[in-house]
């Protein structure tokens, strides 16, 4: 594999850094809520991997229209990386939830709208690998994986707006509110400044790591063909 | 008289939510890790496979092929 471009290693170490930072503003500097407790701290990181992850399906659904508009496989191969990074940065969203309910909502998990709608998502996209895996044909794997990032792209969409349309005890942060949310809590100043350098965090984060799996995938694709080129 | 109901310690359900986030991306980082030493590994291997396919067939003698030539009626005979 070539070597690491210096604009990714500097991206790697800055990743870290930002991270430090991030969980630093998070757990000292923002002021501890009232009611809740520290556990509010987790709503910084919780919001921000799951702004990214949503982001990372929808991006990857328009990545699938590429590829069936193109037939080019480098942009299978984008998507896949995309998935990949939003599926984990979308568990973490949904462990730390179950873990911000159990003190607030005394349970760790409620089918409430939002958390089965973010459910569905993780399971749509874990199905997704699996639908990869069963298929040899990389042509087909890839327009079959299109078709379907396409279809589960809807589901990001849907979990977002979910608080907005359904009946739920999930509180509505940004953009909005919900009376009969549990948990709600309105955002001073320093929690704000707090809550948007989450955000940049995750998103410089997932950017990262999309890249390295971009490569990663580059040079999988690489040795499948040298596989090939030694078994003939 | 105004009484305000003292904050939750709610802390270690905070620690429990930090220490996921930096598992779970430590975890993927080091997947990531993984798969790439693998990959690399099967390239070495498949790279010494491919060195030592090429070499065997420079060093085998050449066989001479027996040519073949098509008679005017049709039928293959062998010189």
């Amino acid at each position: 594999m070539k070597n690491k471009p210096v604009t990714l290693k500097i991206l790697d170490v800055f990743s870290i850094l930002v991270l430090g930072t991030a969980a630093y503003l998070a757990l000292v500097v923002a002021p501890t809520e009232r009611v809740m407790g520290d556990v509010q701290r987790v709503f910084y990181f919780h919001v921000g991997t799951a702004w990214t992850a949503l982001l990372g399906f929808i991006f990857a659904a328009v990545l699938s229209v590429i590829y069936l508009v193109t037939k080019d496989r480098k942009w299978d191969r984008i998507q896949v990386a995309a998935i990949e990074v939003s599926l984990v940065f979308f568990f973490i969203t949904i462990v730390l939830g179950s873990i911000w309910a159990r003190p607030v909502w005394n349970t760790w998990w409620t089918w409430d709208p939002r958390l089965t709608t973010a459910t569905i998502t993780e399971l749509i996209y874990i199905a997704y690998f699996m639908l990869r895996q069963g298929i040899d044909d990389p042509d087909r794997r890839a327009r079959f994986g299109a078709v379907y990032a396409l279809l589960g792209g809807l589901s990001a969409p849907i979990t977002f707006f979910a608080i907005r349309l359904f009946r739920t005890i999930h509180p509505v942060v940004i953009a909005g509110s919900n009376p009969e949310a549990d948990g709600s809590f309105n955002m001073t100043g320093d929690m704000l400044g707090v809550f948007f350098f989450a955000l940049f965090t995750f998103t410089v984060i997932f950017i990262d790591l999309f890249w390295n799996r971009i490569r990663l995938g580059e040079f999988q694709e690489k040795v499948e063909q040298l596989k090939l080129k030694v078994t003939m | 008289m105004f009484f305000q109901e003292p904050t939750p310690d709610t802390s270690g359900y905070m620690i429990a939510g930090y220490a996921v986030v930096f598992i779970v991306m430590g975890l993927y980082v080091v997947s990531l890790y993984l798969r790439n030493r693998n990959l690399n590994r099967d390239v070495e291997m498949l790279e010494e496979l491919d060195k030592t396919a090429s070499e065997l067939e420079t060093n085998q003698p050449k066989l001479k092929k027996p040519t073949k030539t098509v008679t005017k009626r049709g039928r293959k005979k062998e010189q």
